[in-house]
């Protein structure tokens, strides 16, 4: 009701109007055909099953989590999906704090049925313990601005949470074999949803008496538009769902016409959720293949160093961007310990947040153990500088060789030091310290590279 | 399990295109405007319209047209279990933001400016198809009320199962999971107002459904019309005319 009076209060008559007669002539106010989406841009987040879709500026944001729970006594086999709904004060004049409006219950229950009803995602193989455990899909979509069309935007939303959500592996065990015991994802990969179909939802607003329709309205145009009809449909040409609450009437051969344009909209939409996707996991695939290919390096054990650097690389190609970065940190270091590095990584830029490496440093007192974090990080350009290193502080034996030593287990990830020349009494502290360095900078590269 | 038998009967015994006995009733609530009741075989609604009145909230109140407010409720007797279902749940809200909207689409709320139009649906038993009884109620009562409509709005619901299109579904049909179509449309011009779908259609089935539902719309109008014709000649009798 609020969301109703909120709207139509900024707009005046003369706007509205304004409007109307633009679509006479096919034409609307933010410049698109009317068969036309306003720009999709589809974001992740850093954990799986988070996303963030922007639809022109209406922005939602989809949260996926699992838990395990209970099953409903008439469906002992099967997980349950639910979705959540949260319209923050923030997006819109018209939101209110609390109890979730009629506008939130809506769009939910919309959502809700275009994926549950229509079975799109396996709720079978969500099951542990027929009768016991099942696993409770949730889904959350949280609205951060408001600019017309929510219902689509929260459905792209919530399709490409539940794509890129992974539950964690679980298994049976104990004595009696129906204690479950979870995986977490460090040890055992967690496992996709399976997805039977994509179902899309494309809204259509119906303008005038003379039944004008268009496609994703804005939010001026929603507080104009007489009527609207939400179609929920998937590639295969299957109407998942459809509402049409009340609004002006429109005849069946329209609405026949409106089912028609929307599966060629639910297609090209199916296909950008796919690849976006796609990206995602190729990316989460890539992540996961440095992991292992540094602790490869580890298995290779050798104090050669020359054979290290081989090792290292290929690394240094996967990287590729990141490498310029790590390059300058790994200067700024060596700067601060008084070490005048001449060396090719001269003339790259600085930007604050090395600055702030560098204050780091200084503050520690040119600590080794900084150092050697920060070096452990970069791994893969350690070597050119080690040998360098090595190369330069050959003649003053005490301190370079301490520095030699720290440097050389950088590369491995778990900072097991095994290389010959590294057996002093310091390894086991920097031991027990690296991995969980290690662990956090590198998630913060990460986002560095996203 | 089998909805269709081979000689082509459903559970209750309907034939795929057959509506359950309908029934309506003009007045049941005296102190309302105006207040029907409508039956659908074993489904039972009350409707009852307050106004149009001064508006409660003043905040709420609209310049250039009526307020129009509806409260759906499901009495805790109406389905199987006896249960106490929460205030305002999600289905609650949903069905009632329908046809507050769909009540809104026939009604000349610019005729009523400044004013508040209640309308208030309780199921009494629940036996599938209760949005399309409420939907229908709700125009009786409105009809009852005497408040301005360009058109009556009636509902009808329909499904699709063993592959066969069936007319107003009733509660085991409607729990089976298939398909549920449920069409309003203003019968004058026939045009759709109201149109809900759950689950999964090919397109082309789904005009057949559609085209079902609204033909059964269309003989819930006929009789609506007729229930109001008749309590109109019976108000005539006894003013004496």
């Amino acid at each position: 009701m609020e969301h109703r009076l909120a709207n139509t209060w900024w707009m005046t008559v003369n706007e509205k109007k304004f409007i109307e007669t633009t679509l006479l002539s096919d034409l609307r106010i933010d410049g698109r055909r009317p068969f036309d989406y306003r720009r999709l841009t589809i974001k992740f987040g850093r954990d799986d099953g988070s996303s963030e879709v922007q639809l022109g500026q209406t922005h939602v944001m989809a949260f996926v989590t699992s838990q395990l729970v209970q099953p409903y006594r008439d469906r002992p086999n099967e997980g349950t999906v639910s979705i959540y709904t949260e319209f923050s004060p923030m997006a819109d004049p018209s939101f209110e704090a609390g109890r979730p409006g009629e506008s939130s219950v809506e769009l939910g229950r919309i959502i809700d049925r275009g994926l549950r009803e229509s079975r799109a995602v396996d709720m079978e193989s969500l099951c542990v313990i027929a009768g016991k455990l099942v696993w409770a899909i949730r889904i959350d979509l949280h609205i951060l601005d408001n600019a017309g069309n929510l219902v689509d935007a929260a459905n792209i939303a919530a399709l490409t949470a539940l794509s890129t959500f992974r539950r964690p592996e679980c298994t049976l065990g104990g004595e009696d074999g129906q204690e479950v015991i979870i995986h977490p994802p460090e040890v055992r990969e967690p496992h996709p949803l399976i997805i039977h179909h994509l179902p899309i939802a494309v809204t259509f607003g119906f303008f005038g008496d003379e039944n004008i329709m268009v496609i994703d309205p804005t939010h001026k145009e929603e507080s104009v538009m007489r009527g609207r009809m939400i179609v929920t449909l998937n590639t295969n040409g299957d109407v998942c769902a459809i509402q049409k609450a009340g609004g002006v009437g429109v005849m069946q051969s329209v609405i026949m016409q409106c089912l028609r344009i929307a599966s060629v909209k639910a297609a090209d939409m199916t296909s950008k959720i796919k690849n976006a996707v796609e990206s995602y996991n190729t990316e989460r695939a890539l992540r996961k293949i440095k992991r292992h290919s540094s602790s490869a390096a580890l298995d290779v054990n050798k104090p050669d160093v020359k054979l290290e650097n081989q090792n290292q690389s290929v690394d240094q190609k996967e990287i590729g961007d990141l490498s310029g970065h790590h390059v300058e940190r790994l200067k700024l270091i060596s700067e601060e310990r008084g070490v005048s590095h001449s060396n090719s990584m001269e003339g790259l830029r600085q930007s604050p947040e090395q600055d702030k490496t560098t204050r780091d440093v200084n503050s520690k007192g040119a600590d080794f153990d900084v150092v050697e974090t920060s070096l452990a990080l970069h791994g893969a350009l350690i070597p050119n500088t080690k040998l360098e290193e090595s190369r330069r502080e050959k003649p003053s034996e005490a301190d370079p060789g301490q520095l030699l030593a720290d440097l050389e287990p950088a590369p491995s990830p778990d900072g097991a030091v095994e290389t010959g020349e590294q057996t002093n009494g310091k390894k086991t502290l920097v031991d027990a310290v690296k991995p969980k360095h290690k662990r956090r900078k590198k998630k913060s590269s990460n986002i560095d590279a996203s | 399990m089998e909805f269709v038998s081979p000689e082509g009967l459903r559970l209750d015994g309907r034939r795929p295109m057959e509506m359950r006995q309908i029934r309506a009733e003009i007045g049941a609530v005296s102190r309302a405007d105006g207040s029907a009741v409508f039956e659908m075989g074993n489904t039972k609604v009350i409707a009852a319209v307050y106004g149009p009145r001064e508006v409660q909230n003043r905040s709420q109140q609209i310049n250039d047209q009526a307020l129009v407010r509806c409260e759906y409720s499901m009495a805790n007797f109406s389905t199987g279990d006896r249960m106490r279902k929460p205030k305002g749940d999600r289905r609650s809200t949903e069905i009632s933001l329908v046809i507050r909207q769909t009540m809104e689409a026939c009604i000349l709320t610019h005729l009523m400016p400044r004013s508040q139009i209640d309308i208030f649906v309780q199921v009494l038993q629940a036996d599938g198809g209760t949005r399309s009884a409420c939907i229908n109620a709700a125009t009786l009562a409105l009809a009852d009320a005497g408040i301005p409509m360009c058109d009556l709005v009636t509902s009808c619901s329909a499904g699709y199962l063993n592959s066969t299109a069936l007319l107003d579904l009733n509660y085991v049909e409607d729990s089976a999971g298939g398909p549920d179509v449920t069409v309003g449309i203003l019968p004058k011009s026939e045009k759709v107002t109201l149109l809900q779908m759950d689950a999964k259609l090919p397109m082309d089935t789904f005009e057949n459904v559609m085209q079902l539902a609204i033909e059964g719309c269309k003989a819930v109008a006929t009789y609506i019309r007729e229930v109001l014709l008749e309590n109109t000649k019976q108000l005539e009798y006894r003013r004496g005319v």
